[in-house]
């Protein structure tokens, strides 16, 4: 009897059919509508192109810099990532094995920082990197997100929970900290690193606000900022439009269907997008 | 070892905190030295028609996008948790979502909606219904907002729900089957309480977000028409940066820092499951 039903098909797809439909209508919208003609997009009911014309991807990448923007995007989130991966594990482990004078202190000023919402302190964030004399360049868009309290506070937790007899012999042996961390723990870093690259990545690359409000020229934009000014530049060019809209999310869909398992994970865990 | 990440979080995290509340008491234009204001802020933030009327609009926004997304993602994880045929594709389209950006789910929503060629008025005519303006309409504007950033984050609340369900034990759904519970009971009595923790989690971080709206506005109606979708954060941003008024605008920033703490913490003892605590000890 189980095998029989088995077979036949559940009738949960016809609640999964209507639902995946909802949630892809959109995207595949924009993929059709990036492959017809301006003529095609001003009819009334709309249909499918008679054609692929891909022309429209040529276009949107000749008429902006779309190459730059991506070169951007990609240069600020990896160093992001990089230096996130690097720091954060070293303030983690300091914080979770190291007693040092005001560390306490210190990890609470951490904590405290990690409920701020970026809206609250964007104004003076662009004070500071003004001071600074970086205002419209890359390593401004990298500053504020070069080390998150985020990241500390996965990577302490993820110390915290492993055994402190691991490093105990190699700390007798007279290894310094740096080498336990290296050699001995960093073999067995592979999850909390891999979801804390991920959700950097993510928060980066999708990162509106604080690319519009500290750069200006395009040659500096992010790809997300730069779409958004390709939108005020051919808002009714829909073909256009929606080819310029696909190439700034290529690169995060395919990394996003290459990895699903991680990126599922990574949010799953953590609670964070 | 902490000096980088002490360094960057003080300057980039710690005084900026420090820094906004000061300013929220200085008139600064953002290029001349900041001049001594006093209260005058606060006091012009009471008066301000504009202001009230975004804190309205954030209200509403709040009000409708956060149970809809929660109940929703619940429903679609409930089906998404699943052994049927099929389910990674299904897993996969309510996924998506949630790394499509912020800027390009604006751009598409808005072709989308478009009142002449958009695809959703193509399909209300073909069912008989009356075309809708949705970003261009003051009526309709903030909530074709809400339906599109449900769109965008019941990906994320499933991913969660769903999580949450799949560390149901297996034990406690054989048992619930053996003493003649339905499936469906199961799910509303067992795994559904279970979820507690994960959903007040989901509550109070959607709430957060919600209160925060500004990408999706910028993109789709700038705060328009007729300051209909003017939002908190989105007034925010106009007073720093296009009026210059940054002090007014570091006022704004601390009273909403100041809202959100307050939501965030009745929401987490308002949600505190007194069962529970009394279990875990």
């Amino acid at each position: 009897m189980s095998t029989t039903a088995s077979r036949r098909p559940s009738g949960w797809h016809l609640i999964l059919v209507p639902l995946a439909l909802v949630m892809l209508v959109p995207l595949l919208w924009m993929l059709l509508t990036s492959l017809s003609t301006l003529a095609e997009t001003r009819r009334f009911p709309p249909g499918l192109p008679s054609a692929l014309h891909w022309q429209n991807y040529r276009q949107a990448w000749l008429q902006s810099p779309f190459a730059t923007w991506l070169l951007n995007s990609a240069l600020v989130s990896l160093t992001c990532v990089v230096s996130n991966l690097v720091f954060c594990s070293l303030a983690g482990y300091a914080f979770a094995r190291i007693r040092f004078a005001g560390s306490k202190l210190l990890f609470i000023g951490i904590l405290a920082t990690l409920m701020v919402p970026f809206q609250v302190v964007m104004i003076p964030t662009l004070l500071i990197v003004k001071h600074l004399g970086l205002v419209d360049s890359l390593p401004a868009l990298v500053l504020p997100n070069l080390v998150t309290p985020f990241g500390v506070y996965l990577l302490r937790q993820f110390f915290l929970s492993l055994p402190a007899e691991l490093e105990e012999a190699a700390i007798v042996d007279g290894a310094g900290r740096l080498t336990v961390l290296a050699r001995i723990l960093l073999p067995l870093m592979g999850p909390p690193l891999s979801t804390l690259a991920v959700l950097t990545f993510l928060s980066v690359w999708n990162d509106f606000l604080w690319p519009l409000v500290v750069t200006s020229s395009p040659e500096v934009m992010t790809v997300q900022l730069g779409l958004s000014t390709f939108q005020s530049a051919h808002f009714t060019n829909w073909p256009v439009l929606m080819a310029g809209t696909l190439m700034s999310q290529l690169p995060v869909l395919v990394l996003f269907l290459a990895g699903q398992r991680y990126f599922v994970r990574s949010i799953a865990t953590t609670g964070i997008k | 070892m902490v000096a980088p990440s002490v360094l960057v979080i003080g300057v980039f995290g710690l005084a900026p905190v420090v820094w906004s509340f000061v300013l929220s008491f200085q008139h600064s234009d953002l290029q001349t030295p900041a001049r001594w204001a006093g209260l005058a802020n606060y006091r012009q933030l009471a008066h301000d028609p504009v202001f009230t009327e975004s804190v309205q609009h954030s209200v509403v926004y709040t009000v409708l996008f956060v149970p809809v997304t929660l109940v929703a993602s619940l429903l679609v994880a409930a089906a998404l948790n699943r052994r049927v045929r099929g389910i990674a594709f299904y897993r996969l389209a309510v996924f998506v979502p949630v790394v499509t950006s912020t800027v390009a789910t604006g751009v598409i929503f808005t072709w989308l909606l478009d009142p002449d060629y958009g695809i959703v008025n193509a399909v209300l005519s073909k069912l008989g219904l009356p075309q809708l303006g949705f970003f261009s309409s003051p009526q309709l504007a903030l909530y074709s907002v809400v339906a599109m950033t449900v769109w965008g984050w019941i990906g994320f609340g499933a991913l969660i729900f769903l999580a949450g369900l799949q560390s149901t034990p297996d034990e406690l759904l054989e048992a619930a089957q053996i003493d003649g519970c339905t499936k469906a009971g199961a799910f509303w009595r067992i795994q559904v309480p279970l979820l507690r923790p994960v959903s007040a989690f989901l509550l109070v971080w959607l709430t957060i977000n919600s209160l925060q709206l500004f990408d999706e506005v910028y993109v789709t109606t700038k705060g328009g028409p007729l300051h209909s979708t003017t939002v908190v954060v989105y007034y925010l941003y106009q007073q720093a940066f296009s009026y210059f008024h940054a002090g007014y605008a570091a006022a704004i920033a601390c009273v909403l820092f100041a809202v959100i703490a307050l939501v965030t913490l009745v929401q987490l003892r308002l949600s505190r499951d007194p069962d529970l605590e009394t279990a875990r000890r």
